[in-house]
């Protein structure tokens, strides 16, 4: 039985540089990353390339996506926040397309890594930090201040907005890298079940059953997570951009 | 005579009828306006429409233990460069549950976002 760990490992596949006494491999999720990307790439340009009227089933998608996508950003983050699009549309659709490759057997889950997503918060992070700096200038820290506090106690509250806000990747990448990773061992775990109890002889195989329909449920299970997950990332990537845009009120 | 003093009269009846139906309309027409600009600005507002409950259902789970790192952490850090411990830790984790219990009332759409 593999164990359930030896999934998420790291493989080295073409070494492409030297760097300072470090080599830089081209690594299997760099890999699964380039086929992630790629399968968005035909994806839209794909669905997008004959341009029908009424569109065929890959248009279907790629519209689909495009329409939930900018619904989403203008439900939360109002008509300023389409110029965010190209940003939220594609975490969104990188997100989900990785997931969705990580839960076909034997592929690698480019999302399982914190630090895939903690690089994509950090990159929302600063993101909504430096817009709001430019946008607003100095008033963007008004966002600290609440209205109406009183004054005696506003140190403490402006001590625990900043908290709250430097608390922000950290819940927005541990969210989506753990999902993935307890979701894949959780599959692996019951998988393993099922061989180890087939090995056991008659008894064995009836009662490998139960863990090969926890399996397929869990599949289904992960399927939801894996959308929901690509959906949470990319509304709250809008919220924290809300707070960019507007700031203080 | 009599006829056109009925008619005056029904004239005078509809054309007031038709004023204050025209009032009405107006005022109905003002107040879907309002209602309407502000079920429009409603989303504009922030984090209160998340569509879907299981997505919000899901950012519960991590936001009060990230609150509570960041404090921990940033405490940690103050007195191991201050040399002040352990004020620093006991302080910023207080005020990290605080931070964490924010963002949890924040994501389950109890409490409005920062500023406002």
């Amino acid at each position: 039985m593999a164990d359930p760990i030896s999934q998420f490992e790291i493989k080295n596949l073409v070494k492409i540089a030297e760097i300072g006494g470090s080599e830089i491999h081209f690594t299997n999720s760099a890999l699964f990353m380039a086929i992630t990307v790629v399968g968005i790439w035909a994806l839209l340009v794909g669905g997008t390339s004959a341009r029908a009227l009424i569109p065929g089933r890959l248009q279907s998608i790629a519209e689909l996506s495009y329409e939930f996508v900018a619904n989403t950003i203008q439900s939360t983050a109002g008509k300023e926040g389409m110029r965010f699009f190209p940003l939220v549309f594609t975490l969104f659709m990188f997100i989900l397309v990785a997931n969705m490759i990580g839960l076909v057997p034997g592929t690698f889950t480019v999302t399982s890594h914190i630090v895939v997503t903690a690089s994509l918060a950090l990159l929302v992070f600063f993101t909504v930090i430096f817009y709001g700096l430019y946008k607003h200038g100095l008033g963007f820290f008004r966002l600290f201040v609440p209205h109406g506090i009183p004054i005696y106690i506003l140190p403490l509250i402006v001590f625990i907005e900043v908290l709250s806000f430097l608390s922000r990747p950290i819940s927005h990448s541990v969210r989506l890298f753990a999902n993935m990773l307890a979701g894949h061992i959780t599959l692996k775990v019951f998988a393993g079940f099922v061989t180890l109890l087939g090995g056991l002889g008659i008894a064995g195989v009836i009662g490998a059953a139960l863990p090969l329909i926890l399996v397929v449920a869990l599949t289904a299970l992960e399927l939801l997570v894996a959308f929901l997950q690509a959906y949470v990332f990319a509304i709250l990537t809008c919220i924290y951009l809300n707070d960019a845009i507007h700031p203080g009120h | 005579m009599a006829d056109d003093a009925r008619k005056d009269g029904m004239d005078g009846d509809r054309s007031a009828e038709d004023a204050a139906l025209s009032a009405r309309l107006q005022r109905l027409g003002e107040r879907l306006g309002r209602q309407g600009q502000d079920r429009k600005a409603e989303p504009a507002a922030g984090s209160q429409s998340d569509p879907s409950a299981i997505a919000r259902g899901f950012r519960l789970s991590t936001e009060l233990v990230a609150g509570v790192l960041v404090g921990a952490f940033i405490g940690w850090a103050l007195d191991r460069w201050l040399g002040s411990a352990p004020w620093g830790m006991f302080f910023f984790l207080m005020l990290g549950f605080a931070a964490g219990v924010v963002n949890v009332m924040r994501a389950a759409g109890i409490s409005k976002g920062p500023g406002r």
